[in-house]
């Protein structure tokens, strides 16, 4: 049995509470929600916070609500909880495959939404997700809130915007304006149900009135590609007809401009062949689901 | 009067069986409820706990150890290094394998992972925490990490505390005629040659090893709660390693969460609990974490094969040969048959009628873990099975044949049984053929052909699609080991006991010196007795794993409970039987040569009426009848059981496969699985055993791998990156049966323990690189080294991905 170091333990009943004890505690303090990568990283003794803030009764950061130009998700939304959300489902379907292939139900059961994008594991399928939907943080802090976009949210592996003082409240992703055709997708290439990927693609496409792409988002997960996102690929498809050279091009530029490490789960040319590969299959699913093809 | 409630009579849920036939597993109540007693459950007044600090380094030399931090802390009870132990000559614990392997490193560590103190504190998370208090001063060696460069001259040397040793060699062995054939190779119309590698994969048991060591203050004995695979051969080892006598020393085996030969050995945890509780005067337990069970428990394969395989032109098999480079780890610590290096790799002609074999295995010590035999492998079978029926796959691919013609036209016939095959194996009885056109049936092998054929059009027209991949296996397995004159594991000869002793109520109590880690031994056994002596399963107690309360014997693995164990329960029936028809013959006033058995009852030949049943029978044997002078009261009989031969169970099986040619990932759609074991005691407990090990074929052939980097890292430390396959990956099995009994198991059973695990890793394999249409890539195949094989550029498995 792995056993963690000792720490104390805190619960707190609000979020102002729960910044009050991080203040007080500092940088050895941490979170803790679902606590799905936190306990285990503490059991190899990997992490030894002095202090643990419980934060899963904190009644503000949970919950979905779905509004009409965007969708709130709750820092302590479950896994389970989004992907049970048929709305979410119906709007953001990129969000349901990619709970879909996360961890198994048993994590998903207690892992958060917040907790994943702050774990900032360069694995994580959400950040790979909410990236290509152009969610936006709402982080509080002793100062206030304020609202960082998830492209400038991510600084590094395991290395986000939220400061030592700060918690995350709450992702919004924007929905498209009424009318537009859109259509979201996400695939992952792992070696078995429930583990990290080896890499993992999303798309959000919105077609224009007159066909062409007005928007197009593009996430790449485990892949090495800056703040999970593949932009070159983007650039080249906005405004464009989404022809099968176009998501070609689309893919070719993504596997352009990541820059995967080789690990267990492949060598590095394999895992630029997949952000290739599975750029051009989530484009076409997404535009699929747009009904623009 | 009754305090027994009939509703909770397990009999009345489900109907039960007075002999063999399925029924529900008479464990799984207890385990279903979450009530199973594990080692870590134990625990007694009193008790320390132990933890093991563990090298960094994959090689490096010790310079100095400071234990005194850790002594400073305050619920730290005592630190134990290897100069504590080498002042009591216990610091070197010979192996199994005719080597000695460090309890505690003193001159250097050898592999990450291995065992370098042992902290004894009054909480298992103080015993943890003074670990981080101990100050190991290294001075890091450069390793020997890739096992094709261990013999290099320029290696460095893994095992130098051996005075005038100068390279890495263990040993040389080999088997078959050499001779004859080169010979066979010489006059060959066609040569196929392929380089194999098994790769190091580990059985990770569901509970880790541990071990609650007390000594007894008012017997002075040891008592060692242990997860053990074999609790006397255990005892034996213990007496050997510390000088308490047998009779001083109890092994108890609990319930056990899975073995798989992971827990055959004995580990330099459980010395240093033994030595701990020595020192400290109360109980010590120590339960590894699943790391160091991953790390530094015994492993699996390791084998790098380079196959030959000659043939005519149309695929009749003339010759087999094999070269083996083997990385048996820092130490040899394989658990195995003392006379057979490579245990029984020699069976890798497999089901075939080869003339001509010869295979030569060369042992290397690295700097990785020892152990070697493990994982369900029936002492390296699976390394002989996965190389054969790669081998002929090879070869159908190289002639352009059908890998299901080939086997057909090579398969033993049944009218060659018994068979000695090339190299001296004598296999007991089988229909090879049978089993065979049976799988293909099962599978509709023709239509799937078809199916691939359209499937691979569509892919080259179009570009999109999955490929289809059909493996085939056609294995024998040889379990049930062994004859003593050939075969014993640290001097034991391999035969097992049973004693049998019938109630005065006519239930009946089976004590048995095997130990079932999750096999039913419970039920199986209880079943053996009930069908001798036709009473209900429930009426018979199976006491194991406990070396108080049964015979001496050398436990469970190699899937050899039923083989020998078996045999001796049915032997020790039977003579129950026989003592309970001249007790009959006494209570009835009858010539015991005028009864006849008759369903759990002893009656007069041609008057059935009158008769006597067993609880009658065993009533009379224990009350105040007068029995003849030479038959003693009460009633109960034993068996050492001796095996004559093993027995050669076999199958065929065929695994159907989808592969994405743009991810290389792999589905798994069909695994049709035809086995025979002879006769099956209880059906549902063989189709349980079956799954297990085509589960684990399915992991091996496709996730499962120890890799190490070029420092000696161990790349697999965790269920995170140590990947077994979960019932997501696994297709709805569909097992088909021959029975082709045993002519020498007095069941004409025989084992089925390890048989799917044997015969499935290279159908999943074969399957896989049919639908890709690759002639080989190793283990495991991985959406990388899918992906990477059909490029023409496979990966090298055992280390890391660059």
């Amino acid at each position: 049995m792995q056993l963690p170091a000792h720490f104390e333990y805190q619960r707190a009943r609000s979020v102002e509470h729960a910044l009050a004890l991080l203040s007080r505690h500092g940088p050895e303090a941490r979170l803790i929600a679902g606590g799905h990568s936190l306990i285990p990283m503490m059991k190899l003794r990997l992490a030894q916070p002095e202090l643990l803030i419980d934060i899963n009764e904190v009644p503000e950061l949970g919950g979905i609500e779905i509004t009409e130009d965007e969708i709130r998700i709750g820092a302590l939304v479950r896994h389970t909880q989004l992907l049970d959300c048929a709305e979410v489902g119906r709007s953001a379907p990129m969000l349901h495959d990619a709970e879909r292939v996360i961890a198994d139900p048993l994590v998903r059961n207690r892992g958060t939404v917040g907790g994943s994008v702050c774990q900032a594991d360069p694995s994580e399928d959400l950040s790979g997700a909410f990236s290509a939907l152009r969610a936006v943080a709402d982080i509080a802090g002793p100062a206030g809130e304020r609202t960082v976009p998830m492209r400038g949210f991510f600084h590094g592996p395991y290395q986000t915007a939220v400061g030592p003082d700060e918690l995350l409240l709450r992702l919004r992703v924007p929905l498209p304006a009424p009318g537009l055709r859109t259509g979201s997708a996400y695939r992952k290439v792992s070696r078995r149900a429930g583990d990290w990927a080896v890499g993992a693609a999303g798309a959000a496409v919105t077609l224009a009135p007159d066909g062409t792409v007005a928007e197009v988002g593009i996430g790449l997960t485990a892949l090495g590609a800056r703040e999970f996102v593949a932009t070159e690929a983007e650039d080249l498809l906005r405004g464009q007809r989404p022809t099968p050279e176009a998501i070609d091009a689309a893919g070719r530029a993504a596997a352009q401009h990541c820059e995967p490490v080789a690990d267990q789960r492949g060598p590095v040319e394999y895992k630029r062949h997949l952000a290739g590969e599975l750029t051009r299959r989530v484009l076409r699913d997404a535009l699929a689901r747009a009904g623009g093809r | 009067m009754t305090l027994v409630d009939p509703r909770r009579d397990p009999a009345a849920a489900a109907p039960v069986p007075n002999g063999f036939g399925p029924m529900l597993r008479k464990e799984d109540g207890r385990f279903v409820r979450g009530r199973g007693r594990f080692v870590d459950d134990i625990d007694l007044p009193g008790m320390l706990h132990g933890a093991v600090l563990r090298s960094p380094y994959a090689h490096a030399r010790i310079v100095s150890i400071d234990t005194g931090g850790a002594l400073a802390h305050p619920k730290v009870r005592a630190v134990i290094t290897g100069a504590d132990l080498e002042r009591r000559g216990m610091a070197w614990l010979p192996t199994l394998s005719h080597d000695v392997a460090a309890v505690l490193a003193t001159d250097k560590v050898r592999y990450q992972g291995q065992e370098i103190a042992f902290v004894v504190a009054e909480d298992r998370y103080s015993a943890r925490d003074a670990l981080a208090l101990i100050d190991v001063e290294y001075e890091p060696l450069a390793p020997v990490v890739d096992a094709r460069r261990a013999l290099d001259p320029d290696a460095p040397l893994v095992r130098d505390e051996v005075p005038g040793r100068a390279d890495n060699h263990v040993f040389d062995w080999e088997a078959g005629d050499a001779a004859a054939t080169d010979a066979a190779f010489a006059a060959a119309e066609h040569v196929s040659t392929c380089d194999l590698l098994y790769p190091r994969v580990h059985p990770a048991p569901l509970e880790t090893c541990g071990i609650v060591a007390a000594l007894d203050p008012v017997t002075d004995r040891l008592v060692v709660h242990c997860t053990t695979q074999a609790p006397h051969a255990h005892r034996t080892l213990y007496a050997t390693l510390t000088g308490i006598p047998e009779h001083r020393i109890r092994i108890v085996a609990p319930d056990i969460g899975g073995g798989f030969g992971n827990k055959v050995a004995l580990y330099p945890g459980y010395l240093c609990a033994v030595y701990a509780a020595t020192i400290t005067g109360a109980p010590v337990k120590w339960t590894e974490d699943r790391s160091e069970n991953l790390m530094s428990t015994s492993f699996a394969r390791d084998y790098h094969m380079h196959g030959e395989i000659a043939a005519t032109k149309d695929g009749r098999i003339t010759g087999l040969r094999v070269r083996v480079l083997a990385d048996h780890g820092a130490f040899n610590g394989t658990s195995q048959p003392s006379k057979f290096p490579a245990g029984f790799f020699h069976i890798f002609t497999g089901s075939y009628a080869i003339q001509a074999a010869h295979c030569r295995v060369t042992g290397v010590y690295t700097n990785k873990a020892p152990g070697g035999v493990a994982y369900a492998c029936s002492f390296r079978i699976t390394e002989a099975s996965y190389l054969v029926e790669r081998m002929v796959d090879v070869l159908a691919f190289d002639l352009g044949l059908d890998p299901a013609q080939v086997r057909r036209k090579n398969l033993l016939r049944p009218e060659q049984f018994p068979y000695r095959c090339a190299t001296g194996w004598v296999y007991d009885s089988g229909d090879y053929p049978r089993a065979l056109e049976q799988a293909l049936e099962m599978a509709e092998y023709a239509e799937l052909r078809a199916e691939q054929a359209q499937r691979r059009a569509e892919y080259e027209r179009t570009g999109e699609g999955a490929l289809l991949g059909i493996g085939l296996s056609t294995f024998t397995e040889a379990v049930g080991a062994g004859p003593k004159k050939q075969m014993d594991i640290g001097g034991l000869g391999m035969a097992d006991a049973a004693e049998l002793s019938v109630h005065p109520d006519g239930t009946a109590e089976l004590r048995l010196s095997c130990m079932s880690q999750g096999q039913g031994h419970e039920t199986t056994f209880a079943q053996i007795i009930a069908h001798e002596l036709g009473i209900s399963p429930y009426a018979v107690n199976v006491v194991q794993g406990d070396t108080d309360r049964t015979p001496f014997g050398l436990g469970t693995y190699g899937s050899r409970s039923t083989p020998v164990s078996g045999a001796a329960a049915a032997t020790a029936a039977r003579r129950v039987r026989e003592r309970a028809k001249l007790v009959a013959a006494a209570m009835l006033e009858i010539s015991p040569a005028d009864l006849e058995w008759e369903a759990g009852r002893w009656q007069v030949r041609g008057d059935p009426a009158a008769g006597a049943s067993l609880a009658e029978i065993a009533r009379a044997a224990h009350g105040s009848l007068e029995l003849p002078d030479d038959l003693e009261g009460q009633l109960s009989g034993r068996c050492v059981y001796n095996p004559p031969n093993l027995t050669f169970p076999f199958g065929a099986y065929v695994c159907v496969v989808e592969v994405d040619p743009g991810t290389g990932q792999v589905r798994v759609r069909r695994f049709v699985a035809v086995d025979d074991c002879g006769v099956r005691i209880n059906p549902t407990v063989v189709e349980g055993q079956i799954h297990g090990g085509l589960a684990d074929g399915i992991g091996m052939a496709l996730m499962e791998v120890l890799a190490f980097d070029t420092d000696g890292n161990h790349l697999g430390a965790s269920f995170m990156d140590y990947l077994l396959p979960t019932a997501l990956e696994c297709p709805s099995w569909e097992l088909g049966q021959t029975v082709t009994p045993s002519p020498h198991h007095p069941l004409g059973a025989k084992g089925i323990g390890e048989s799917a695990t044997v015969g499935a890793p290279a159908a999943v394999v074969n399957a896989v690189l049919d639908a890709i249409g690759v002639r080989h890539a190793d283990m495991p195949l991985t959406p990388a080294q899918v992906w990477s094989a059909m490029r023409g550029r496979p990966l090298r498995t055992d280390l890391a991905v660059r």
